[in-house]
């Protein structure tokens, strides 16, 4: 169907700057999963099914510590568990009798870049769509650790720091601009990044880990918005 | 006996896909409640803001290329422009920072 393929080109076409940010960002991963002893094939199957750079990026230490796998899995959880907040707000962009298999599918899919193009989409999103975003992100996360293991050395010390600001202008690209035009989200931006910093700084809470850190912020910080500033119903839409 | 490599990649798999995938398929109807819808629209603004900063600072090897970097995406992104130009400028401006400094 034109309107399937139409949806799928459109998602490939909005994949292709998150597939480049991701190359960058994964590229840095396979450098590090290298020094941690995982070898290329690992690394490479590691990224293409797990699809999360802060989940990877920890397990890291797990797997070179030898830590149990329930500890793994404990970590994951809860460095991850914002997908699961992500998840239920896109769950309300998708058609109520959207089969079940798409669902399992655009589920793979759920990373902050992703998810931060697909609420976007004005009205209800295709599975078509994310289709096209998971086919242009996932081989760039992929290729991109695949290099970073095979021949990251090969680069410049310098070339390698600069590449490691490249998730962050990401991250930037997707919460800024729709700041703009609202007083309200921008304070929760700014108050968010001050949250974050002081919990960097005060030496007690230093302890906590950076996955728990981001839940802790989000509940009390969006918990707090959603009740000061409830949002209305046209510009959730938009 | 440390676990094997494949059983901690299937592992953080398995995790990470059930938090993905158990909201969608088990949340099929439209939520009504202000508060909840509320709090879901913020979620991604917290979240990536909290995750940025003040990371991006420490991300390269000097605070003030971290901090060129910061701003030089800031300024792009309110211009609106795409994520891979404020990406891409992010680590332009953190490499020349860099260049100068050193």
């Amino acid at each position: 169907m034109e309107g399937r393929r139409k949806q799928f080109c459109c998602g490939l076409k909005d994949g292709i700057p998150i597939a480049l940010g991701y190359l960058a960002v994964s590229f840095s991963f396979g450098i590090m999963a290298k020094g941690a002893g995982i070898d290329t094939l690992a690394a490479a199957v590691m990224s293409f099914t797990n699809l999360t750079s802060a989940g990877q990026f920890a397990a890291l230490e797990i797997i070179k510590n030898g830590a149990p796998l329930m500890e793994m899995a404990a970590a994951q959880l809860i460095i991850n568990l914002r997908y699961c907040l992500m998840s239920c707000s896109l769950s309300q962009k998708l058609a109520p009798d959207m089969p079940f298999f798409h669902r399992l599918l655009i589920g793979y899919g759920v990373t902050d870049e992703i998810f931060g193009v697909s609420v976007c989409r004005k009205g209800t999103l295709s599975p078509f769509y994310s289709y096209g975003l998971i086919c242009a992100a996932v081989p760039g996360w992929t290729l991109g650790t695949i290099l970073g293991a095979g021949a990251g050395d090969l680069l410049p010390a310098r070339l390698l720091s600069a590449l490691n600001v490249a998730i962050y202008g990401m991250f930037l690209a997707v919460v800024v601009p729709p700041a703009r035009d609202s007083r309200v989200l921008s304070g929760v931006i700014v108050l968010s990044m001050l949250a974050s910093a002081v919990f960097a700084v005060i030496p007690a809470l230093g302890g906590i880990s950076s996955g728990f850190k981001i839940i802790i912020l989000t509940v009390i910080i969006a918990g707090a918005a959603a009740y000061l500033f409830p949002v209305k119903e046209e510009s959730h839409e938009a | 006996m440390k676990p094997d490599i494949y059983l901690y990649i299937f592992v953080m798999a398995a995790v990470t896909y059930l938090i993905r995938v158990l909201p969608l398929t088990l949340i099929k109807k439209e939520i009504k409640n202000t508060y909840v819808r509320s709090f879901l629209y913020y979620v991604p603004y917290v979240t990536l803001s909290v995750m940025t900063f003040p990371a991006i600072l420490s991300a390269t090897d000097s605070v003030w290329s971290g901090t060129a970097a910061f701003a030089a995406a800031v300024i792009l992104a309110y211009r609106r422009k795409s994520l891979f130009q404020v990406s891409l400028a992010a680590c332009a401006v953190a490499f020349l920072t860099e260049l100068i400094l050193f």
